[in-house]
């Protein structure tokens, strides 16, 4: 039987024939929230560890992307705002149904800790460094004092913000794509392994570049093996499903999907890794650089191919 | 609220109705009609609905609202406070059925049931004006209201029962 729906009366901006209310900003905002959360995670981990020494980069250089990409990440949301002069709303209440809420509020909290951590290194970093001000330094002795007070804080934080950025989506059922609670493990994991690659660009220690990479490694296996059971999560479910995930598996987002995240952005650095921990010589950029990147189409493709998803009525 | 399907005629005056009465600027609006045709012709059947927010019982735009801008008022009616949204558009996500929109203002806007005019006593807009009188408009709860009588020895329907929202607009089939 033939069936046809015809919508007359309507024609509303960014609804219709497709809802794309979420531009740029938001996938942006989850990448480099999840790509803070990474940071912060394994600064937080190897700290606790008693690892300064050997992770570096991980527990000290790192950490100082994080503030910046927190505060690009805010500001994205920010800008994702239509009514921004009411933006102050947000922090009146707090509402746990609400992923938005809670999220807006793990940021503010994580964002000045991860500033704080930063600061605290800050005179190993540029040994010159002077705070001015006595209150400062007496505050600085402090933090580095409880520096594995602090780590565990900022773990759990990132922990929780880097679910939240899958949270985020997975928590509409209007839009069968993002329907599922794999979202959230999944954009943990793969906030993780950006993480990751941000610490590779800038570690410059061989033992440390090992181990992240080793690291990275168990990410993106999570990650490819999260992706699978994402699509024999849809492919066993309702109708709404089906057709989610039919948009990956021949429909509009197939190429982009499948050249830009599982390949370039996951299989192929993988391999790079494996080779380069075997003693082939291979620049870390191209693998660090190549994850960032399919993390970030990642989560552009998740955005925009979500919206399109919808209820059949 | 209750929409006869077989009574609809798809002429629209609920529309502009309510974009006249909501001063629902141009270009967008807060209900639209629905034409529904299944079959092959000669066998051809149409359905005409004029849809709007369901003002679900469990409605996702509340819950995910960060603000509590979106809220639900006494008497059922999801209403959203102009002055405490954001614009994030997390509502206009969660929403099975598309009913919100962004206000060129910036805040979200939808469907009230013209809770101005029922609070005077009055019918939303749409009700008032449809020629062939078939929105019926009133009180669930309440046995005696037009929209309760009705439902009352009619078949209908909710549209996608299956979001789980519990959708309060029933079209009768
Ligand atoms: S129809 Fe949409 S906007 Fe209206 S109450 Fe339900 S979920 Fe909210
Ligand atoms: S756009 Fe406004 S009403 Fe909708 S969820 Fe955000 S703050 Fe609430």
């Amino acid at each position: 039987m033939k069936e046809e729906l015809f919508v007359s009366g309507r024609d509303i901006p960014n609804i219709d024939p497709y809802l794309n209310i979420w531009h740029w900003q938001i996938p942006l905002y989850l990448f480099l929230g999840g790509l803070a959360a990474g940071i912060l995670f394994f600064a937080g981990y190897y700290t606790i560890l008693r690892k300064e020494k050997e992770m570096e980069a991980t527990v000290k250089w790192a950490p100082f992307l994080a503030p910046f990409a927190l505060v690009l990440g805010l500001f994205a949301l920010f800008l994702d705002l239509k009514h921004k002069l009411y933006f102050w709303q947000l922090y009146t209440t707090v509402r746990f149904t609400s992923p938005m809420s809670w999220g807006a509020w793990t940021l503010m909290l994580i964002t000045p800790i991860s500033f704080i951590w930063a600061a605290s290194y800050i005179k190993e970093v540029f040994p010159k460094w002077d705070w001015k001000f006595d209150v400062l330094n007496r505050f600085e002795a402090y933090i580095i004092k409880n520096r594995k007070g602090i780590a565990w804080i900022m773990m759990i934080l990132a922990v929780i913000l880097g679910v939240y950025t899958g949270i985020l989506l997975s928590a509409f059922n209007a839009r069968p794509l993002w329907n599922t609670s794999i979202l959230g493990p999944l954009f943990l994991v793969s906030g993780l392994s950006t993480g990751l690659a941000a610490i590779m660009l800038m570690s410059k220690s061989k033992y440390e570049r090992k181990v992240v990479s080793r690291l990275d490694l168990i990410m993106i296996a999570v990650e490819l093996f999260l992706i699978i059971h994402l699509f024999m999560g849809f492919l066993a479910a309702s109708e709404v499903q089906v057709e989610a995930a039919a948009l990956f598996l021949g429909g509009d987002f197939t190429a982009v999907f499948w050249i830009f995240v599982i390949f370039l952005g996951l299989v192929f650095p993988a391999v790079l890794e494996v080779l380069e921990l075997r003693g082939y010589h291979i620049p870390v950029w191209i693998p660090a650089v190549l994850i960032l990147i399919g993390g970030l189409v990642f989560r552009f493709v998740m955005v925009e191919a979500g919206q399109i998803t919808r209820f059949l009525y | 609220m209750a929409i006869d399907t077989t009574k609809c005629v798809g002429c629209g005056d609920c529309v502009v109705a309510c974009q006249t009465e909501n001063n629902v600027p141009h270009g967008y609006c807060r209900d639209w009609i629905v034409e529904n045709v299944a079959g092959t012709y000669p066998n051809v059947e149409i359905e005409l609905r004029s849809e709007r927010c369901n003002h679900c019982d469990n409605a996702p735009c509340v819950r995910c609202c960060p603000t509590g801008a979106s809220h639900i008022v006494e008497g059922g009616i999801v209403m959203v406070t102009h002055e405490e949204c954001i614009g994030c558009g997390a509502c206009i996500e969660s929403c099975p059925y598309d009913a919100r929109y962004s206000h060129p203002e910036g805040y979200v806007d939808k469907c009230t049931f013209c809770k101005h005019r029922i609070d005077n006593g009055q019918l939303p807009a749409c009700v008032e004006v449809c020629p062939t009188k078939c929105l019926y408009f009133g009180d669930l709860d309440d046995p005696n209201s037009d929209v309760s009588k009705a439902l009352q020895n009619r078949k209908w329907k909710v549209l996608a029962p299956e979001a789980g929202t519990k959708p309060q607009l029933y079209f009768l089939t």
